[in-house]
């Protein structure tokens, strides 16, 4: 796989279009399914137009894939959903405006969990996306066409969105890099909405440089989103080969009950060779976790059922045949949205309906303050937390989809993350047979800089990120 | 638990019309999940406050004005995407 300062040296030494180009091509002769549109004409001329004009910005001529959730001007977004079947958004998301101010080109739009709802790409309107690693698995979710686009060489770069795990989960899976920042560092203007409180834009990319580089060019102030912060730092200048006097957290309710003996293992072992370069580790207590993911899926569908409902077919999207006001909204949503997606829009309606409000959305919204605590506690005597990022690698395509908790419950080391803000990056930290295993690193709010260098720097003393599916 | 007429409220509340095969299909599964949200019971909550938002955020206010000239959506784009529209207008479905 390429990397960034490859691609950059083949741009100056032939051209953007040639390679942008053979990314297309890979693309559409692929079996992962990874993209729901691919942007072949306005690539090859935007690639065209960087290699007539020049371009001094950052990614200048390096091809990008996009999640299906970020609008993009002119190009086919539809949440992998019915619902915003034919929807061409009118503007660009902030990080795309950034994107193409840094000469990023656009190569298409990926794959996943309708609406970002799911762990498996398997509920996306467009069929699921494979994993390279073994065509019958999940690449897992909900950004599993970005992920799996990086692992199968169809692009250097991609962007997903992360809800409760959703650029994490795929990255452990299909064995890439995957941030998800902290909440407010980079903005959600464009953003099509799920659960607004915890989500977050993150990069993907095959190693933590490029994600990092991928990272500095989204990151910042936007006055359209009005939870976006004020901070610019360039993260790049932190990766530095370096993790002595590092002190690293592991807490033991992350490596509970039904975490694969291989994960757990691995990611000891990933301990152990930090330890070996210079970190110190102690157990910390995290005793809330156990009930992060209730509190994490009460917020979430709460937060969905509130924010789809914009979809009623007047604006934008999917229109049946016109009835009465009611019935023809209740028609547009019926035919519009897929299974999963009802069902959360209608627990979440529940969670916030009279009488329930405060058993439920109330009662989620104080265990996540304690969840928060523990995070604060335990940062206090810790740098960084590390744990898997999944409990097991890559499940079968059909293996769970059937069984909605059993789905959920697969997202029991991510969640928590999400409900306190911080961020967390997934590295590959090794393989149970052939399947990659996914470490995660976990910060203090804001500080991405010493997640990305404890990365960086397990990545340049081991060698799991260099290897590659077989035929990819 | 989720009975049928519950399940029919919410539905009408979140404006998703639902065939008796939906409900039979749904049912049993919202009620797992339910069960397992009522895990949240056995955490002790007296006195800790809900937390909305992560980060203590304040309420961001700008000028009463058209936020970025030139940058709003003109009516055609705004109309671009809409599958009913007539006279510059978004076309609703009848109210009765």
């Amino acid at each position: 796989m390429a990397s960034i300062n490859e691609l950059r040296e083949r741009i100056h030494s032939g051209s953007s279009e040639e390679i942008v180009a053979e990314y297309l091509e890979k693309i559409e002769s692929s079996r992962l399914n990874a993209f729901i549109t691919i942007a072949r004409e306005s690539a090859l001329s935007r690639a065209r137009e960087i290699d007539s004009n020049g371009h001094d910005g950052a990614l200048a001529g390096i091809p990008v894939a996009i999640k299906d959730n970020i609008s993009t001007a002119g190009l086919l977004t539809t949440c992998a959903s019915k619902i915003l079947a034919g929807y061409i958004p009118p503007y660009d998301a902030h990080v795309i405006e950034r994107l193409k101010d840094a000469g990023a080109v656009i190569i298409g739009k990926t794959n996943m969990d309708e609406f970002a709802m799911g762990t498996s790409t398997e509920t996306s309107f467009y069929g699921a996306t494979r994993n390279p690693w073994d065509l019958e698995r999940v690449p897992g979710g909900s950004s599993g066409g970005s992920a799996a686009a990086v692992a199968g060489g169809e692009a250097p770069l991609s962007l997903g969105s992360d809800t409760g795990g959703s650029v994490r989960c795929p990255a452990s899976f299909c064995g890439v890099v995957g941030l998800k920042p902290t909440y407010g560092v980079i903005s959600r203007y464009g953003l099509i909405s799920y659960a607004n409180s915890l989500e977050q834009i993150g990069p993907f990319a095959a190693n933590v440089r490029d994600v990092t580089a991928l990272f500095d060019v989204i990151a910042g102030y936007d006055a359209r989103d009005s939870t976006s912060v004020k901070k610019d730092v360039n993260y790049s200048s932190a990766l530095k080969n370096d993790v002595r006097g590092l002190k690293i957290g592991v807490p033991g309710e992350y490596f509970g009950e039904g975490t694969d003996e291989t994960v757990e293992k691995a990611v000891w072992d990933a301990i152990h060779t930090l330890e070996d370069l210079g970190a110190s580790w102690k157990e910390v207590a995290m005793p809330h976790t156990k009930y992060a993911l209730a509190a994490y899926y009460i917020i979430a569908m709460s937060e969905a059922s509130s924010n789809l409902a914009r979809f009623d077919g007047m604006r934008y999207g999917l229109r049946t045949e016109d009835s009465d006001w009611h019935t023809t909204f209740s028609q547009v949503r019926a035919a519009g949205f897929g299974d999963e997606v009802k069902r959360r829009i209608l627990l979440g309606t529940y969670a916030l309906s009279a009488g329930y409000h405060d058993k439920y959305y109330l009662k989620a919204l104080k265990v996540r303050t304690l969840i928060k605590q523990d995070f604060e506690r335990a940062f206090k005597d810790v740098d960084v937390l590390i744990t898997p990022t999944m409990p097991y690698p890559a499940f079968r395509l059909g293996e769970k989809i059937g069984d909605p908790l059993s789905l959920y419950l697969a997202d029991v080391d991510t969640v928590p993350i999400n409900l306190a803000g911080v961020p967390s990056v997934s590295v590959p930290c090794g393989f149970s047979e052939r399947l990659p295993i996914g470490m995660q690193i976990i910060g203090k709010h804001f500080d991405e800089a010493t997640i990305l260098r404890t990365a960086y720097t397990f990545e340049e003393n081991t060698d799991f990120h260099t290897r590659q599916p077989e035929g990819f | 638990m989720i009975a049928k007429k519950d399940l029919e409220h919410m539905a009408w509340l979140s404006r998703l019309e639902l065939s008796d095969n939906d409900k039979e299909k749904y049912t049993p599964k919202l009620n797992s999940v339910l069960d397992y949200f009522g895990e949240l019971d056995r955490v002790d909550t007296e006195g800790v406050e809900p937390t909305y938002h992560v980060l203590a955020l304040s309420n961001v206010f700008r000028e009463d004005e058209v936020n970025m000239p030139g940058k709003s959506l003109t009516q055609d784009e705004a109309l671009s995407n809409a599958p009913k529209k007539q006279d510059g207008f978004f076309k609703a479905p009848r109210m009765m």
